[in-house]
């Protein structure tokens, strides 16, 4: 089945076949063409965005929250350059995205003509996989490919850079193709029999075996796997802050979540461990500290589904290739057959009884402040028991991510959505729109900070316009705290450019309102609820809550950068005691 | 470190040598030397890379290589299972009176000359690395006016290809055609109805004043039609 259209149709018409049902961006000149066939597509909902970057970060909410591969679109040039944030962080998170940009047409390519850049070029290195198509007859296929590429193996961000005389073309012969060629493309799902068993023999054999889950346990909806594999043996588990949600946190195995402001018994858990049992994992520096004092005692069972994560940071003893939960049932299996033959079951009780009492005696808490002021963690904690653990989160990057990491309800998978490897400040907004197109059943509070929410929150108008009632807070403690933060503590309370003086300027619940949505402010702790509650009961336009929180409110637990994961602090100058002994 | 020798089957389309010089260079490795050329099939190039780089190291570039999706096969050769050619044209100052020296060393290296002009001879030569830097450390002190060499080319030694079975086309469904593929499913069973009805009952209260008239959250992109 075939039939003549031009370049542009195809691609819409590709989209359609590849099952898009959204598509956030803006047009311009090279993506012209293809925004006129997309006039007529009634599969096809676009959602005009006013920045690309919020195109690119609302396509990895939408893909994050649904399972499914967002897609973004922008022209040439600057439109293309402004996608580049939001598809490294994708390419950082494993996101499945698929980015089209128009480009120059084919004879100019190489000209400097006007809005051109060198997209594809650019993106090598921040992209699974990039295309640039020049010929009108290789949309289709192209299509196919990237969606392919963008949501298998490891997902990722996948580009594709189409001229615009190819969409101007006519008489294409439109054909789906039914089968793909890429010979290079083979990812390993099925992990190997031999490299499980060996994992199975390492666990029965351990002492003291922690489950170190990262988000590869999420993008593989490998929960439910996961907690039967935990609770098989009684293995403690703690989870990244990508993977926040994998296991409830309510579960008695888990022990919060490790890394750099990590729980103490989750650090602890990998610091004392004889066997990381790591799955969806990559050794992130910020989970693991100084890499040389990083679970000293521990060997290290690997899974990943990218075979180069493998060994990249930590020596795997075990390396096993797959899909997590291709990973783990078959990891059950093995353990039961293993547990059989050797006539008896391990026993972690002791190991799992000493990390109870440091999570029992050192639970991620903090001090109100002294003065009267609005605790940020109280406002989070707040935010959370009322919204549930059915209410999807997104938050940007600082100290109000790392607050809402500890004290965010998490409970089910997918129902927390922030940029963890990149950091990039500004995911909040536009990722909690992409959410909610996805799950518009789903309650969405974007937790930003008054930094971050400074740097993409001009799609609240499209929010507003487009019928996407997310509910923002905004944790404005007047200043880059993070940084401010590290300057308190290593520059001596230098606080060079830190200080933004939003509780004045902008009066952010007059800007939410500017921009058609509903602004509400709250800087005392009696107010709380009943300002969360008034936020609840908008759901038809988009609701912004300044919070204005006490300023310097600090991250605690934490490893300083650099050191080792054994110099955790539970508060300035404060170690946790460890059995007795200095952890 | 030790030298290494990489052959890379790719996929014969544009783009491809920059994605594998540029992932070398951001992993931070120099490349020693790169040959890239057509193979037996025309849809396949082949690279030789040779690279100086520990062992570790080296499995971490080669998996890194491996996930660029136009890289079909990567393949170690051993040195001492391996032919390894390298081919050098070199301008050497020769005048009357030293033209028999350089015609001699050219002879022993089984070189050829390959142009003569009154003052100068370029010359010819190829054989392993090993071979052509011995060749160049005699003809240095001859004056090396101009010099131009070739990246490495390498083949296993012995009847077998390593080309023999990469080109077998794996069809892969496109994304529509797959059954149940976990990136595609519907959403989580978890969509409780009381959280809908909830929502809804909210959407009624309290939203009188907002002055932006809104489209109904949760429309489906189906049911409405686009309005651009």
């Amino acid at each position: 089945m075939s039939e003549l259209l031009t370049g542009a149709q195809a691609l819409i018409r590709a989209l359609e076949h590849a099952g898009v049902d959204t598509v956030f961006g803006i047009p311009g000149g090279a993506i012209l063409p293809a925004y006129d066939p997309m006039l007529d597509s009634t599969q096809i909902r676009h959602i005009l965005v006013r920045h690309e970057q919020g195109a690119g970060h609302a396509a990895q909410g939408y893909a994050a929250a649904s399972g499914k591969t967002g897609v973004c679109m922008a022209t040439s040039g600057p439109g293309a350059t402004n996608l580049v944030t939001p598809i490294a962080d994708a390419y950082m998170d494993s996101v499945p995205m698929v980015a089209i940009t128009g480009q120059v047409a084919g004879a100019a390519i190489g000209t400097d003509a006007f809005q051109e850049a060198d997209i594809r070029g650019i993106t090598m290195p921040i992209t699974k996989h990039n295309f640039l198509v020049t010929d009108p007859n290789d949309i289709a296929s192209t299509i196919a490919e990237a969606f392919h590429i963008a949501s298998t193996g490891r997902p990722g961000p996948v580009l594709v850079d189409v001229t615009k005389d190819a969409m101007q073309t006519t008489g294409v012969d439109f054909q789906w193709p039914t089968e793909l060629s890429l010979p290079g493309y083979r990812p390993v799902t099925r992990p190997h029999p031999k490299q499980v068993r060996e994992a199975a023999r390492l666990i029965v054999a351990a002492e003291k075996p922690v489950l170190y889950v990262g988000g590869g346990v999420i993008r593989a909806r490998a929960s439910a796997e996961l907690k039967e594999l935990a609770e098989l043996l009684g293995i403690p588990v703690v989870t990244t802050l990508m993977a926040r949600g994998a296991l409830p946190d309510t579960h008695e195995l888990h022990f919060g979540m490790p890394g750099m402001h990590g729980s103490v018994s989750a650090v602890g858990a990998l610091q004392r461990s004889d066997l990381l049992i790591t799955l969806g994992a990559r050794f992130d520096d910020r989970v693991t500290g100084r890499l040389d004092s990083f679970a000293p005692e521990a060997k290290v069972i690997h899974a990943d589904i990218d075979p180069a994560e493998i060994g990249k940071n930590r020596a795997a003893d075990v390396p096993i290739v797959g899909d997590c939960k291709e990973v783990i049932t078959d990891l059950i299996a093995a353990l039961k057959t293993e547990i059989a033959s050797a006539g008896r079951t391990p026993s972690y009780d002791a190991w799992r009884g000493l990390l109870e009492s440091v999570r029992a005696k050192y639970p991620v808490a903090y001090d109100e402040p002294e003065d009267g002021t609005l605790s940020p963690q109280y406002v989070i904690e707040r935010i959370g028991k009322i919204a549930g653990p059915d209410a999807v989160y997104t938050a940007g990057v600082g100290q109000h991510q790392m607050w809402s990491a500890h004290y965010l309800p998490f409970e089910k998978p997918g129902h927390w959505l922030n940029s963890g490897g990149l950091g990039t400040m500004g995911y909040a907004v536009p990722a909690a729109m992409g959410a909610k197109v996805a799950r518009p059943d789903k309650t969405v509070w974007a937790i930003d900070g008054d930094g971050c929410f400074q740097m993409t929150n001009q799609e609240l108008v499209t929010c507003a316009l487009e019928g996407i009632p997310i509910k923002v807070a905004v944790i404005n403690n007047q200043s880059l705290g993070m940084v401010r933060q590290w300057q308190t503590l290593f520059y001596d309370k230098r606080y060079s450019n830190t200080d933004l003086h939003s509780a004045r300027i902008p009066d952010f619940a007059k800007l939410a309102e500017a921009m058609g949505g509903v602004g509400l402010r709250c800087s005392d702790k009696d107010s709380v609820d009943a300002t969360i509650d008034k936020a609840m009961s908008v759901t038809d336009q988009p609701v912004v809550v300044d919070f204005v929180v006490h300023r310097d409110a600090m991250v605690w637990p934490m490893v300083a950068a650099g050191t080792s994961n054994d110099d955790i602090q539970i508060a300035r100058d404060m170690a946790p005691k460890w059995d007795g002994e200095e952890l | 470190m030790s030298k290494h020798t990489l052959s890379i089957l790719v996929e014969n389309k544009h783009g491809v040598l920059a994605r594998v010089a540029a992932l070398i260079s951001r992993r931070g490795f120099n490349i020693d030397s790169l040959a890239v050329g057509p193979t037996e099939h025309p849809e396949v190039s082949r690279m030789t890379i040779a690279v100086s780089v520990d062992e570790q190291p080296l499995e971490q570039i080669t998996k890194q290589l491996n996930k660029l999706v136009n890289v079909i096969k990567i393949v170690e050769l051993e040195p001492s299972q391996t032919v390894q050619r390298e081919l050098l044209l070199v301008k050497v100052k020769a005048d009357t009176l030293t033209r028999g020296q350089v015609l001699e060393t050219v002879q022993l290296f089984r070189a050829k000359v390959v142009d003569v002009a009154p003052d100068a001879i370029t010359i010819e030569a190829t054989g392993n690395p090993e071979k052509l830097e011995a060749m160049l450390r005699v003809l240095e002190p001859f004056g090396v006016r101009e010099l131009v060499q070739s990246g490495m080319v390498a083949i296993g030694r012995g009847g077998r290809s390593i080309s023999d079975r990469t080109l077998r086309p794996v069809p892969v469904p496109p994304p529509h055609v797959q059954t149940g593929p976990p990136n595609v499913q519907a959403r989580p069973a978890n969509t409780s109805a009381s959280t809908s009805a909830q929502a809804s009952t909210q959407a009624s209260a309290g939203s009188s004043h907002h002055p932006v008239p809104a489209p109904p959250p949760g429309r489906t992109a189906a049911a409405v039609p686009n309005q651009h």
